[in-house]
């Protein structure tokens, strides 16, 4: 144990009920933070609070249940102001003078639209529908639509036929994807999880920034594959292998922010599968230093179309900021065929706290301005829109497809059925649960097998819970869902934000 | 018959299996009676070995042809009709021959027992409805319990 000064206090407080602490030493063992230890010559089992990121790994892991964690209370006098997040801070930046840095989604009281967001359900005047006896339909597609459909009939046969050309679409049984996690940011383990439970639900995962690992091929179909600003691992098989390709301009919980992956973490797998030197630092810049403009965008999305034969819908995804309706025109125009927006909420392996806090709005904004200026435009059927930041269950879900996206992207929530804890230590590089490490011995906790079985779960779990709301509605279909905000109503949402929302005060 | 099959590249040496296995040989079936309030301790007939990143949970792999059966000079050690090679602790006279017979070094000595020298090893949960404590108690399916072939 060593004994440094320090004026931060702890954050958790490691209870021992010492009847039960059988002294197997499994605590000791499994915490990457070495918050345990064992002291032989009394034979006791102590903890040491400081360490403690409260990351519930040995409370799980204690064959005996005797570990609680429990969250240590201010120890200074209360000050609103000066709460004890901000002290802990300063503190912190005092001893080292550093950007503070984080993990996960932002934790502040940013208000969450969702919970004040409502749904309708079918009474008397119309029928709701029972899912389990009638047909109800969640499949998505995700693409550009026509602006209309031209038929012609064979002149012999009389048959119909559609004459008009259809962009590339993906077609998803159930509208969540999972939301692009890089291999480098996140196991292989994790990915090969991921990769798995898209492949089997019909569903999508996201490369990230992080290059298609060999092993990964085999789900290029259910692959969307990602070109950032670094341009890591991508060439023209990895374009080739997804279903689709992104164009990563931002994300929601750092946003005009590039990214850094340590060299540390830069192990010989990720540096033959991002193309680029071993223990190097991998360095995205902020910006992609060839879009300055739509224009640029447009370039760029149409050199990857050009590379993929205009095989593979080419998506643009963006951080949830100011003018994000406008910019989102800009996308559309410039060629995209899914804009995918990132809202302040939507997490990240590694960002500066200062950023991730407070740069950016929800996503519930973001997503109703966006629909409603392409509708407006007339150019909302170009384009599909994918929303991401944050999402928690089913009903988030249903609700920002009422307020006008095709889909939605998870993360976080993806992560959780991995087994995370929400501990936001990502970007420490040694994750207790195998998720954000790429240190040998802690990958190997996250077994695959595991790993897809339960996100797949979670998939079925939410695509039956749509089912039930749609049925409510008296809807069958998630595409007739989609921007239908009559079925939203606000509870305690005030001016100007109902009229972003475009619903009504429930009541109404 | 179904065995115990250890994955090495999932074993994340926490070591539950030990426990479990413990727990499961005890007589109140507690862990915490088991632990500490019961006569005897029981010594886990699992063992976690581990080195490094490495590790993995090592126990009796019932052999179709075991060499610590033909080296018990007391007829302790002995094959059911079902494959499963059991001990029975009335007929061992304590000689370890069974400890250096066997290539795997799944039989342990039993050393909670102080007033008799006495060997453990695995019975494949012998009573147990629901299969091997230990496979169940495993965080990361690095021990299964099915049946292969060969």
């Amino acid at each position: 144990m060593k004994f440094t000064f320090s004026l931060k206090p702890e954050n958790f407080i490691i209870e021992r009920d010492d009847e039960r602490c059988i002294r197997c030493g499994a605590c000791v063992q499994q915490c990457s933070y070495n918050a345990h230890y064992f002291l032989e010559e009394k034979n006791k089992v102590l903890g040491i609070n400081h360490n403690c990121v409260g990351d519930g790994r040995c409370v799980a892991i204690c064959p005996t249940n005797a570990i609680r964690i429990r969250q240590a209370e201010n120890p200074y006098r209360p000050n609103h102001n000066w709460s004890k997040e901000k002290m802990m801070d300063l503190y912190e930046q005092a001893e080292n003078g550093t950007v503070l840095l984080v993990g996960m989604g932002a934790p502040t009281p940013h208000p969450v639209y969702w919970d004040k967001i409502i749904l309708n359900a079918s009474q008397v005047t119309n029928p709701s529908i029972d899912p389990l006896r009638e047909p109800m339909e969640v499949k998505t597609y995700i693409g550009s639509k026509p602006d209309k459909i031209e038929v012609v009939f064979d002149n012999k046969t009389k048959k119909p036929d559609i004459k008009t050309k259809i962009s590339p679409q993906l077609e998803l049984e159930i509208p969540v994807m999972f939301a692009a996690m890089s291999f480098g940011a996140i196991s292989l383990n994790a990915c090969k999880s991921l990769a798995k439970a898209a492949s089997e639900m019909g569903t999508f995962w996201n490369t990230g920034e992080g290059g298609l690992y060999r092993d990964l091929y085999q789900y290029g179909k259910n692959t969307i594959v990602q070109v950032a600003s670094g341009r890591f691992g991508v060439h023209l098989d990895y374009l080739n292998a997804g279903a689709a390709v992104e164009i990563k301009i931002g994300q929601g919980a750092k946003p005009g922010i590039g990214g850094h992956l340590p060299g540390e973490k830069v192990n010989h797998e990720i540096s033959v599968t991002r193309a680029m030197p071993e223990g190097a630092d991998a360095i995205s810049p902020a910006p992609h230093h060839d879009i300055y403009s739509i224009e640029d965008l447009r370039q760029l999305i149409y050199s990857i179309k050009e590379a993929t034969d205009y095989e593979k819908p080419v998506f643009i995804k963006i951080s949830a900021v100011h003018n994000v309706a406008a910019i989102a025109s800009g996308i559309v125009r410039a060629g995209a065929d899914a804009v995918v927006i990132d809202g302040i909420r939507g997490g990240t392996g590694a960002a500066p706290k200062i950023i991730r806090d407070n740069v950016g709005i929800p996503i519930e904004l973001a997503i109703a301005v966006v629909d409603e200026r392409l509708r407006k435009e007339g150019i909302r059927n170009q384009a599909s829109l994918i929303a991401a930041g944050g999402f928690r269950n089913s009903s988030d879900v249903i609700k920002a497809i009422a307020l006008g996206a095709d889909a939605v992207y998870i993360g976080t929530a993806a992560l959780m059925t991995l087994g995370c804890h929400v501990c936001g230590m990502c970007y420490k590089g040694i994750c207790n649960w195998g998720i954000a490490t790429q240190r040998e011995d802690l990958t190997k906790r996250l077994n695959p097998e595991i790993g897809a079985e339960r996100a797949k779960n979670l998939l079925k779990a939410w695509k039956h819970e749509i089912q039930e709301m749609l049925g409510a509605m008296g809807i069958n279909s998630i595409e007739s869902l989609r921007g239908n905000r009559l079925n939203l109503r606000a509870v305690d949402i005030h001016e100007p934000y109902l009229s972003i929302l475009g619903i009504k005060p429930a009541g109404a | 018959m179904k065995k115990l099959y250890f994955r090495e590249e999932w074993c994340v040496g926490c070591g539950r299996c030990e426990v479990a296995c413990a727990i499961e040989h005890s007589e109140s079936k507690h862990p915490i009676i088991a632990y500490f309030h019961e006569k005897i301790r029981q010594t886990p007939r699992i063992v976690v070995e581990r080195k490094g990143n490495i590790s993995f949970a090592n126990t009796c792999r019932h052999c179709e042809e075991p060499d610590c059966v033909n080296a018990c000079i007391a007829g302790a050690l002995y094959k059911d009709e079902s494959g499963k090679v059991l001990y029975n602790p009335n007929k061992c006279v304590g000689c370890y021959s069974c400890i250096m017979a066997c290539p795997y070094g799944a039989i342990m000595k039993d050393i909670n027992r102080k007033e008799r020298k006495q060997i453990v090893k695995c019975d494949l949960c012998n009573t147990r409805k629901e299969g091997p404590a230990c496979a169940e108690a495993c965080p990361n399916r690095a021990i299964i319990f099915e049946e292969k072939e060969g």
